[in-house]
C-alpha cells in the first residue's frame, strides 16, 4: 500500500515539476498576489491630491493652507483662483479635495465672526471622501481652538482629551492586515485548483481509467496524488510567512506550531473541495471556472477585504458557512495579535467540522465517479 | 489463480444492463489457459463491456464471470494483481519518460525494488524500446507509444493480459509487429485476450468470439467459424453490381450478400442450388458474366452472421 502511496507521489512531482501551467500556478500566482496586496491594495487612504483656492492670501489664510498639508493626508497639488476653477479641477480628477478660502475669511476672523471655509470633496470613491471629510473636520476644530485663543489672547485647550492606543498594528499598515489574510486566500485557490486540476487531467487522458484497473484502491489514489500538494501548500505558506516577515515587516506575535497545525486542517477542507470540483469537471476548463465560482464570494464576504461587520446581515450569514472566514480570524488573531486556542477554539471547531465534513462528502463522490 | 490452471476466463450467462439498455446479453464463454483468444464484433456490440466486467471495473447484472478461479465480483481486488489490461486510448503519462512509465506501473503492481530495473531493462529490450527510454512517451510515434503501453501493462507478468482494441490506432506496417508481440506473450505463458474489429487480425488469434448488439453470436475456431458456412458461399460477377445486390437482398434463400469490389459475395441458404442465383439475377435484368463457389474469408462469415443476428 505505502509503496503504490509512493509510486503515486513520485510520479505526480514529476509531472509538477514538468508541468508548465502547474508551476506557474505554483510559483508564479502566490507571489503575484503577495506584491499586489502587500502594496497596491492600500486601504489606508492619504497623499489625497489637493488644490487650494486661497482669495485672501494673508498671515491667517496660509496658517490654514500650512495646517492643511501638516496632517500628512493632502498634498496640494496647485493653487486656484476661485470655487469654480477649484470644481473644475475636481471634474477633470486632477484633485479630489479642494479647499476654498473666501475672502471675507480675514475680516470675519477679526471681527470674531465664525469664519468660513468651503471644502470640495470628490464623494465617488466613500473610501476616500471618508478620510477626508474626518480629516478635514479635525483640523478645522483644532484651527478653530487655536483661532480663539489668538483673539481672546489666553491660552485655551480642548476640554476633552482623547488618548487613543491602537493594539496590534499601531502603524495601522495594510500590509499586516492583508498578509496574514492572503495565507488563507492562496492556500484556498491554489489547493482547490492544483487538485481539481491533478484529478481532472487524468481523467480526460484516459490514465485514470487505467489506475482504476490496477491494484490501487481509490483511498490510496486520493493521497497518492494530493499528499503531493499538502506539501507544496506547506511551502508556500512558509514562502507567504518568511517574505511577509523579511519584506513586508509582518510581525510573527503568536505560536507557528499552531498557525501550521489549524493551516492542515484548512488544508484537508480545501483538498476536498477540489476532489469534489474535480468528479463533477470533464476538463481543466471547466475545473478552473468551477473553481473560479467558488473562490470568488470567499473572496468578497470572508473578510479578506472589506470588513464584515459592514455587511448585511444576510451576507453575514452566509459567510459562516466558508471555512476561509475562521481561517483568517485565526491566521489574523495568531500572526497579527498573538492569541492562541484559548480565544480561537470556536474558529479552530468549525474548521474542523468542515474539513470532516467535506473530506467525507469528496471520499464518497470520487468513489463513486470511479464507477 | 495458478497458471496451470486449465480454464483462465470463464463467464455464464454475463449480462450487463445500463437501464433500458442491454449492452451485454447473457454471453457464456471459456478461454483457455495460454490461447490468443479474440473478441471480434463491430462498436457498440458489447466488447468494452465485457472486457470491464472482466477487470472488475463494473459489476454485471447478473450471471457470473470468474478470472484465473476467482470470481469478478468478490475478488475484483485480488483479480487486478494477476490481470493486465491496455485500453482503447493511450493510457500512459505523455509527460513521463519510457522509463519512468514502466517504472510507475512496476511499483504499482508490487515488482520489488530488487526485480524492478532488470525487469524493466528485459521489457525496452523485448520490446524494442531501449534507445528511447529516455524520450517522453509525448515525443514518440504512435506506433511507439503502443509497444509501451503494452510493456507497462506486461510490466507485472500478469498471468492473462486484457487488450481493447490494441491496433486501433496504429498503422497497418506496426499492426503486423504488434501481433508478434502478442505472440510473443502468449508464447511465454500469458493469456492473451484481445478485441478487434478487423477482421484480418481475427486469422490471428486461436480461437474467437463474435459479439453482435450484446449477444454472443460464433465462438470456435477461425477455421471452424469459415468452415461452418464455407459450403453456401458464391462469388457472382454480374453488372451493374449494385443492380444485382438490391436483387439478391431480402430474398429468403439468401442469407447475405455484400458487395467485395466490383464483385458480390453471395452466402446461400443451406441446399441452394447456385444456379438459381444466375436465374433470380437475369430474370431482374442483370448481365450475370460468373457464379462461382468461393471460399468465405471470415469477414463473410461474420457478415453472415450479423445478417442473421439482425434478421433474428
Amino acid at each position: 500500500m505505502l509503496e503504490r502511496i509512493r509510486a503515486l507521489m513520485v510520479k505526480e512531482f514529476i509531472q509538477i515539476v514538468r508541468d508548465r501551467r502547474t508551476l506557474i500556478i505554483i510559483l508564479v500566482q502566490p507571489m503575484m498576489m503577495l506584491f499586489l496586496f502587500g502594496y497596491a491594495i492600500n486601504t489606508t487612504v492619504d497623499h489625497i491630491p489637493t488644490v487650494i483656492a486661497d482669495q485672501v492670501r494673508d498671515q491667517r489664510s496660509r496658517d490654514f493652507v500650512r495646517a492643511v498639508v501638516n496632517t500628512g493626508y493632502f498634498d496640494v497639488v496647485g493653487d486656484v483662483p476661485d470655487a469654480g476653477a477649484a470644481r473644475s479641477t475636481i471634474d477633470s480628477g486632477a484633485a479630489k479635495v479642494a479647499f476654498i478660502i473666501p475672502p471675507t475669511f480675514g475680516a470675519d476672523v477679526l471681527a470674531g465672526r465664525p469664519a468660513q471655509v468651503q471644502a470640495l470633496i470628490d464623494g465617488s470613491d466613500p473610501n476616500v471622501a471618508q478620510t477626508a471629510l474626518l480629516t478635514a473636520n479635525t483640523l478645522a476644530q483644532a484651527r478653530g481652538v487655536q483661532l480663539l485663543a489668538e483673539s481672546t489672547g489666553r491660552s485655551i485647550s480642548s476640554p476633552l482629551d482623547l488618548r487613543p492606543n491602537i493594539l496590534y498594528n499601531p502603524g495601522l499598515q495594510s500590509a499586516n492586515f492583508m498578509i496574514p489574510g492572503l495565507i488563507g486566500v492562496i492556500l484556498q485557490i491554489q489547493a482547490v485548483l492544483l487538485t481539481a486540476f491533478a484529478v481532472v487531467r487524468e481523467r480526460e487522458r484516459g490514465t485514470l481509467e487505467q489506475l482504476i484497473v490496477t491494484p490501487i484502491r481509490p483511498t490510496e489514489m486520493i493521497l497518492g496524488k494530493l499528499l503531493p500538494y499538502v506539501a507544496i501548500a506547506f511551502a508556500q505558506v512558509g514562502a507567504t510567512l518568511l517574505i511577509g516577515t523579511l519584506w513586508f515587516g509582518v510581525p510573527i506575535n503568536g505560536s507557528l506550531l499552531l498557525l501550521m497545525l489549524l493551516s492542515l486542517l484548512f488544508l484537508i477542507g480545501a483538498l476536498g473541495m477540489g476532489l469534489l470540483i474535480s468528479t463533477v469537471s470533464r476538463t481543466q476548463a471547466q475545473a478552473m471556472q468551477t473553481t473560479m465560482l467558488t473562490v470568488m464570494p470567499a473572496f468578497i464576504i470572508s473578510g479578506f477585504m472589506f470588513p464584515r461587520e459592514s455587511m448585511p446581515q444576510a451576507i453575514r450569514l452566509l459567510s459562516y458557512i466558508l471555512p476561509l472566514t475562521y481561517f483568517l480570524e485565526i491566521l489574523r488573531g495568531i500572526i497579527l495579535k498573538g492569541i492562541g486556542l484559548e480565544y480561537l477554539y470556536g474558529q479552530a471547531l468549525a474548521l474542523l467540522i468542515f474539513a470532516i465534513v467535506i473530506a467525507a462528502l469528496s471520499v464518497i463522490r470520487f468513489h463513486k465517479s470511479l464507477e | 489463480m495458478s497458471a496451470a490452471q486449465a480454464v483462465a476466463v470463464e463467464t455464464v450467462e454475463l449480462t450487463k444492463r445500463f437501464g433500458e439498455f442491454t449492452a451485454v446479453d447473457r454471453v457464456t464463454f471459456e478461454v483457455e489457459t495460454g490461447e490468443v483468444f479474440g473478441f471480434l464484433g463491430p462498436n457498440g456490440s458489447g466488447k468494452t463491456t465485457t472486457i470491464r466486467m472482466l477487470c472488475g471495473i463494473i459489476p454485471p447484472s447478473s450471471g457470473s464471470a470468474q478470472v484465473l478461479g476467482l470470481d469478478v465480483v468478490r475478488d475484483s481486488e485480488r483479480i487486478k494483481h494477476e490481470i493486465g489490461y491496455m485500453s482503447q486510448k493511450f493510457a500512459l503519462y505523455n509527460d513521463l519518460t519510457v522509463r519512468e512509465n514502466l517504472s510507475f506501473y512496476a511499483r504499482v503492481y508490487g515488482v520489488s525494488r530488487a526485480e524492478r530495473g532488470a525487469r524493466i531493462d528485459a521489457m525496452l529490450d523485448r520490446f524494442d524500446l531501449t534507445a528511447t527510454h529516455h524520450t517522453l512517451v509525448n515525443d514518440l510515434p504512435s506506433g511507439l507509444r503502443q509497444r509501451v503501453a503494452f510493456a507497462a501493462a506486461a510490466i507485472h507478468q500478469p498471468s492473462i493480459l486484457f487488450l481493447d482494441e490494441p491496433t486501433a490506432a496504429v498503422d497497418p506496417a506496426a499492426r503486423r509487429g504488434f501481433w508478434d508481440m502478442i505472440y510473443d506473450t502468449a508464447a511465454s505463458g500469458t493469456t492473451v485476450f484481445v478485441t478487434t474489429h478487423y477482421m484480418d487480425e481475427a486469422e490471428y488469434c486461436h480461437r474467437l468470439a463474435f459479439m453482435s448488439r450484446g449477444k454472443l453470436i460464433a465462438y470456435d475456431s477461425p477455421a471452424a467459424i469459415r468452415q461452418s458456412l464455407g459450403a453456401d458461399m458464391v462469388e457472382v460477377d454480374a453488372t451493374p453490381a449494385a443492380a444485382a445486390l438490391d436483387a439478391l437482398v431480402g430474398q429468403p434463400w439468401v442469407r447475405a450478400a455484400t458487395l467485395m469490389g466490383v464483385r458480390l459475395h453471395v452466402m446461400l441458404q443451406p441446399g441452394v442450388p447456385h444456379e438459381r442465383v444466375r436465374e433470380h439475377l437475369t430474370s431482374a435484368g442483370v448481365t450475370v458474366a460468373s457464379v462461382e463457389p468461393a471460399t468465405p474469408a471470415l469477414e463473410d462469415a461474420f457478415v453472415t452472421l450479423m445478417t442473421g443476428a439482425t434478421a433474428g
